[in-house]
């Protein structure tokens, strides 16, 4: 009897970059996106990182379901998915999953990783319930990396608490460039993400933009918020529990 | 023979209702185009004057305390389809004569009953137990059973060695089930019984020349009519038995059911889940032995003090698996109280769909795979509830919150037109747009400072209005139409606002500012 490698060791095999940037093949199955509830940044980074990635992958026409699982708090803080807004290739197929607890939209996030039908799963939960603990996390860490079905969690005016999320942004809007043809005019959705915990990436800040559909860098990084040793060695939260007590 | 349930939607009112409800007058009533028409009354309507095809304000006028409640033709037809199925008792096979008769063969089955007269008293029996009016009568014809079970008096047996011409030669035309048109057209024709009909010249049997003739003038007159009950040849000659009128028989069609009689009685959960799974696994069987999988299926236990709790769960897509069956109960078994114990469980597929025989999987490591896309969804709809999981479809609607519904994720999504691609829409709506209180506005109208959710936002750019006027057909002449602009403030956070109306647009007063959707 053989057993076939997880496709996260499958995936995972080409050696990382040190830095990260949009288009990366190698992208880790579990990601958390920390952002503030009266925006819609985290959501849009969430998706915008998951298209990144699927386009990555290089599977071409997908015509698999995308599972957008929210907890009551996230519906009430954010509202919910809007048909005409979301992007084209994916607003035919999304499924939208309304739990009335954070209980429940672990539950379904669980589900949704476990089926292989499903294209990527994205979460938004509200707060930090103490449902969501770091056992909870390393359940959907290892269910996303033993089925290979990706998972973004937003967590919306959430603190970050310890997780086992292989990568950990926190989002926020920014300033959009003027637009093309009125520059009065909103431009293309433009965020700050500073990934402050990753296994493969150095710990950084970017500014992304969407630009029509494609994730981008909106500007060079400049080197006042690149990332230093001194920022690296400083035992924040949201690393392992063995830093935290030592320190 | 053929039955005839008379009164089959008034008796079946009264068995749902109370005796004291019966004694006064009421009719069932259907909504026409020219406002509410009686159907059926009961006998103290019938005493008060209120008849069927009557309007309710003329019977009102004649009894002004009649009652109305309505009629339900679809509960008739589908008590029709079942009592149909019951009368199978009397004969092999059945046949609907909607809306309120029933045709049984009881061809070669009547001396299991002692013979004809006997057969017809135990159908009265019958229906008189179940306190339905009914009228039965046999013949060799369907067409003639119709005729004598409607109209028929006395004798409503008709033997084959009768003529039914002489016999029947006294009922109305309207015993031939002719359409109402066609009863006019014969009535100013001057025919008005059978006799008339068959005899047409009024020569009688000596000329019979004449009566071809007579026939063949008849026969040009309905030349262009081929449905049977435009016909009044056709029926006739139905009737009599010279050209074949085929019948559509209602077959039962059970729905597949496994029970389990317990020698003990269960209190334990895990005995239960044992009893569930091996239900499931025959079930598999006989849905397999159909080629059918089931959408719906109903758990039924017993318990010992005969009370019955029944649990139901709801397939996203036909299944025909035992461990995702009994998975799916295994959610729902959880608040059964067994009490003293439950004696006999019962599984039914009371919703079933064909689902083709497919070759099994055979790789080992199939469960690495995952679950399937409809079994997700049915373990998250047990769960979560139906509402809880859905897909966002586009509606034919121009109001944001109007545009999107929700439905069950695997049913087929509408046709729709497409969206105009030159508005960008915000990523999400808020369930309920929410009101900003906008503290100074640009000479245009639009917001340069606001507040919500307790934060004052400068705008730093904007665009708009788009204007998305009411729609008058869906909603009263008062609402007001509503100005977006996309926004963005000084962080970079990107809103969608509407203002709702205009200054002096004569529907209210100083317009209101909502915050109705948050762009990525």
């Amino acid at each position: 009897m053989f057993s076939k490698p997880s496709p996260a060791r499958v995936l995972s095999r080409p050696l990382p970059e040190p830095r990260w940037r949009p288009g990366l093949t190698a992208q880790p199955f579990h990601s958390e996106v920390f952002a503030p509830a009266n925006e819609a940044s985290g959501a849009g980074l969430a998706l915008a990182l998951a298209r990144d990635a699927l386009a990555a992958s290089g599977e071409g026409e997908d015509a698999r379901q995308v599972l957008w699982v929210q907890d009551r708090a996230a519906i009430r803080k954010g509202g919910r998915p809007c048909l005409a807004g979301l992007p084209p290739d994916l607003a035919h197929r999304l499924i939208h999953v309304a739990a009335a607890t954070p209980e429940d939209a672990l539950f379904a996030l669980e589900e949704g990783l476990k089926c292989r039908d499903l294209a990527c799963v994205i979460g938004e939960i509200a707060g930090n319930p103490r449902a969501l603990s770091f056992t909870a996390s390393r359940r959907l860490s290892l269910t996303a990396e033993k089925h290979g079905v990706r998972l973004w969690v937003v967590r919306l005016d959430a603190a970050p608490d310890l997780s086992s999320a292989r990568m950990r942004w926190q989002a926020r809007a920014a300033p959009s460039a003027p637009g093309r043809w009125d520059a009065a005019a909103p431009g293309p959705a433009t965020w700050h993400a500073e990934l402050f915990r990753a296994r493969a990436h150095a710990p950084g800040q970017w500014s992304l933009s969407d630009d029509a559909g494609t994730l981008r860098l909106a500007s060079e990084p400049d080197l006042d918020t690149a990332p230093d040793l001194v920022h690296l060695a400083r035992p924040t939260v949201g690393r392992s529990l063995a830093a935290r007590v030592h320190a | 023979m053929s039955i005839w349930l008379a009164r089959l939607s008034v008796d079946r009112w009264r068995r749902a209702s109370t005796p004291e409800a019966d004694s006064a007058p009421t009719a069932l009533i259907l909504e026409t185009a020219h406002g509410p028409r009686i159907t059926a009354t009961n006998a103290a309507g019938l005493a008060a004057g209120a008849r069927a095809g009557m309007l309710l304000a003329d019977a009102r006028a004649l009894c002004p305390d009649l009652v109305a409640i309505p009629a339900d033709p679809a509960g008739d037809l589908a008590a029709l389809e079942k009592l149909a199925l019951w009368a199978q008792r009397w004969g092999p096979w059945s046949a609907l004569d909607p809306p309120d008769g029933l045709l049984v063969d009881v061809t070669g089955a009547a001396h299991l009953f002692g013979g004809e007269a006997r057969l017809l008293k135990d159908v009265a029996a019958a229906f008189t137990q179940r306190s339905l009016t009914a009228r039965a009568a046999l013949a060799p014809t369907a067409g003639a059973a119709w005729a004598l079970s409607h109209y028929g008096r006395g004798a409503a047996i008709l033997a084959p060695e009768d003529d039914p011409l002489r016999l029947l030669a006294d009922l109305p035309v309207a015993a031939l089930r002719l359409d109402d048109d066609v009863l006019t057209a014969l009535r100013r024709l001057g025919i008005k019984r059978l006799g008339e009909l068959a005899g047409v010249s009024g020569a009688g049997e000596d000329d019979i020349a004449r009566e071809a003739a007579a026939r063949d003038a008849l026969r040009r007159r309905f030349r262009n009519r081929h449905s049977p009950a435009a016909n009044p040849l056709l029926r006739l000659d139905q009737l009599l038995g010279r050209v074949p009128e085929p019948l559509l028989p209602v077959i039962a069609r059970p729905v597949p059911l496994v029970q389990r009689r317990l020698m003990e009685p269960l209190r334990h959960r895990d005995l239960l889940d044992r009893v569930v799974a091996d239900l499931a696994a025959d079930m598999v069987r006989a849905l397999e032995a159909r080629g059918e999988g089931a959408r719906r299926l109903e758990l039924a236990l017993w318990r010992v003090d005969g009370e019955v709790l029944t649990r139901r769960i709801e397939l996203a897509a036909a299944s025909r698996e035992a461990a995702h069956i009994t998975r799916l109960f295994a959610q729902r078994l959880d608040d059964v109280d067994a009490g003293f114990g439950i004696e006999m469980v019962q599984l039914r597929a009371s919703w079933s769909e064909p689902l083709h025989l497919d070759q099994a999987d055979l790789d080992a490591a199939a469960e690495d795979h995952g679950t399937a896309l409809a079994a997700c969804i049915d373990r998250l709809s047990v769960r979560l509830g139906p509402r809880a999981v859905t897909r966002p479809v586009p509606r034919a609607s121009h109001i944001p919150e109007r545009a999107q519904g929700w439905q069950p994720p695997l049913a087929a999504v509408p046709p729709a037109q497409a969206a105009l691609a030159f508005h960008t829409r915000p990523l999400k709506l808020l369930d309920r747009p929410e009101p900003i209180a906008v503290l100074h506005a640009a000479p245009d109208g639009v917001p340069q400072r606001f507040r919500w959710r307790g934060e004052v936002r400068e705008v730093t750019r904007a665009q708009g209005p788009e204007r998305i006027a009411p729609e008058w057909w869906r909603e009263r002449s008062s609402t007001r139409l509503r100005d977006y602009y996309r926004i963005e403030d000084a962080a970079g956070r990107r809103y969608w606002i509407y203002r709702q109306g205009l200054i002096g647009d004569g529907r209210g007063g100083v317009p209101e500012w909502f915050l109705q959707g948050l762009y990525a």
